[in-house]
């Protein structure tokens, strides 16, 4: 984890209200591994104080990019700032996903919307391929695919309104393969970035069929490195359960480990 | 104290989680959040939320109780050259005392600071710092099981804080932190539901220090005992303003979520500044303010 001021290399849309962000940070770069974060100080935001974090979606030696929608005032700043402006940034921050090891389970990584740029550097550095299920609302939604399909990994798409793929929620055709390898099912793996009612979903899936499953949770952050405590999920503790931190003990947990409702 | 800047209880963890951003040996103390005796969950989430130039929190104090914070984080801080400062509260006068006793008897703590302010939490806290009966009660427990330097935190939802400060001074407190966070509301107009789970939160930020820097003046005007004046610290020329007012001390607070290095940059702009104006001793500028001769 280092704090420091870097460049931005290159600001552009993506597709409708996506925007790609790639910043110029050589020391950082290397030490990022899949499904960390970066706590990202908008300079031009003068009474909006917080960062805001973002999933890194690609690492290079010196450069790593980001993948973001615009949903309020902090990301409608950042796209307006073009290359060449600086940003504080935290980075790498939070617990990532276990990266498979060689000749062992299947990865199925499940995305929706901007989550499936979380899901990036985990196919990248996977010497295992798999399949990485998509969902969104519309075609627009969808993101990245090109990059998947050029590392090798097969692309599922699934989309609300069937604009693009399959109709309908992207745990549909998850479900539809798991069920058809019913018989080598062990050897599967899910990983999963979303919004919550998909991670919550996925989470069902992996407890219903019995797999082991990692899942990004997105939580309402402040300081991105553990004192705040703002971004607790409660996580079973022994026989009960505990506050633990997105920040900190995640992004990532196992599925296994998070209490969808608290009965108190 | 090597330098009259420390952080403000509750943005600063167990001091641990920033030390890999910032050099703690630099501070003049690490404050650390709250403690009560056993450990706590928390309020349940949304906690925080962003608001004009600040934010509401309310968290509920979650935290490891005394034993977990003596295991967990108490090695770390006593490992560090510069005093810790641990924040503690209670439910009742008792259980002040008795965390002071715990933190009296474990040795090598610089400080105990009584929170008798928070907002968040439905007993203990804010009850003890708004009644001089009270609030004098706890200090007074706490200082016959400790002879560690008592630092009471203030609320600053008082209509007279220098009759509390008086209090707390009277009762035996060797310090004052002034302020803790303000009571303060924000609803989401899309859903209308309020942004925070418990409703209500504690406004912190910017937006606060002119508020803060006249409870200062007041708490300061009330009594002898020194000040550690926070509220909305973001650079050295705040903390300043805090001093002039009477502080003696100064707490960066909310600024350490969004800007960790803001400690050591209010150290360096006050070393900065007192070069710059030829002052020997940062003591000289407390109290400092000149006020329209009458």
């Amino acid at each position: 984890m280092l704090e420091q001021t870097v460049t931005i290399v290159a600001n552009e849309r993506d597709t409708d209200q996506y925007f790609r962000l790639v910043l110029r940070a050589p020391q950082i770069a290397p030490l990022i591994q899949p499904g960390q974060f970066a706590h990202v100080r908008i300079l031009p935001l003068k009474d909006a104080l917080l960062r805001r974090p973002f999933s890194i979606f690609q690492a290079t030696a010196d450069t790593f990019s980001i993948l973001y929608k615009t949903v309020g005032k902090g990301t409608d700043a950042l796209a307006r700032m073009r290359a060449g402006d600086e940003l504080s940034v935290i980075a790498p921050l939070g617990h990532g996903f276990t990266v498979p090891a060689a000749g062992g389970e299947t990865p199925l990584l499940v995305a929706g919307g901007y989550g499936m740029a979380a899901m990036f550097l985990l196919a990248q550095r996977s010497p295992q391929k798999g399949i990485v299920f998509v969902g969104g609302r519309r075609r627009v939604d969808i993101l990245c695919e090109k990059e998947f399909a050029a590392i090798g990994w097969e692309v599922r798409a699934a989309t609300e309104d069937g604009s693009h793929g399959e109709k309908g929620l992207v745990t549909q055709p998850l479900q539809a393969e798991i069920r058809n390898f019913k018989s080598q099912i062990s050897n599967f793996k899910l990983f999963a970035c979303g919004p919550t009612p998909m991670l919550k979903a996925v989470g069902k899936l992996a407890e219903e069929y019995n797999l082991p499953a990692e899942l990004s949770m997105d939580e309402h952050m402040c300081c991105g490195v553990g004192t705040c405590l703002t971004c607790v999920i409660p996580v079973k503790a022994g026989d009960s359960w505990e506050y633990q931190r997105t920040c900190t003990e995640g992004p990532v947990f196992d599925a296994r480990e998070i209490v969808w409702e608290i009965t108190k | 104290m090597q330098n009259p800047v420390t952080v403000a209880s509750g943005t600063f963890g167990y001091g641990a989680e920033y030390a890999r951003l910032i050099d703690l040996n630099q501070l003049g103390a690490v404050t650390v959040k709250g403690i009560r005796l056993n450990p706590v969950l928390g309020n349940p989430t949304p906690r925080t939320a962003e608001t004009t130039s600040g934010m509401l929190n309310a968290i509920g104090l979650q935290g490891p109780g005394v034993d977990g914070f003596i295991k967990k984080y108490w090695p770390f801080l006593k490992s560090l050259k510069v005093p810790t400062i641990i924040n503690i509260w209670g439910t009742t006068v008792e259980e002040y005392a008795e965390v002071a006793r715990r933190f009296d008897a474990l040795g090598g703590v610089g400080a105990l600071e009584l929170n008798v302010s928070c907002p968040n939490i439905k007993a203990g806290g804010a009850q003890f710092g708004t009644d001089c009966n009270l609030l004098a009660q706890v200090v007074a427990a706490c200082r016959q099981v400790t002879t560690l330097p008592l630092i009471t935190k203030m609320s600053p939802n008082v209509p007279n804080i220098g009759q509390l400060a008086k209090a707390a001074e009277d009762a035996g407190s060797d310090a004052l932190a002034v302020t803790n966070s303000f009571p303060a509301m924000a609803i989401d107009i899309h859903t209308r539901k309020p942004k925070l789970a418990n409703i209500t939160g504690g406004l912190t930020g910017p937006a606060i220090k002119p508020i803060a820097i006249k409870l200062v003046w007041e708490a300061a005007k009330a009594v002898k005992i020194p000040i550690i004046g926070m509220g909305g610290i973001q650079n050295a020329d705040d903390a300043i303003e805090f001093l002039m007012a009477g502080a003696t001390a100064v707490a960066v607070g909310t600024a350490n979520f969004y800007e960790p290095q803001t400690p050591l940059q209010v150290i360096d702009g006050i070393r900065n500044f007192m070069e710059r104006k030829k002052i020997s001793d940062v003591r000289e500028i407390t109290g400092s303010v000149q006020l329209p001769k009458k």
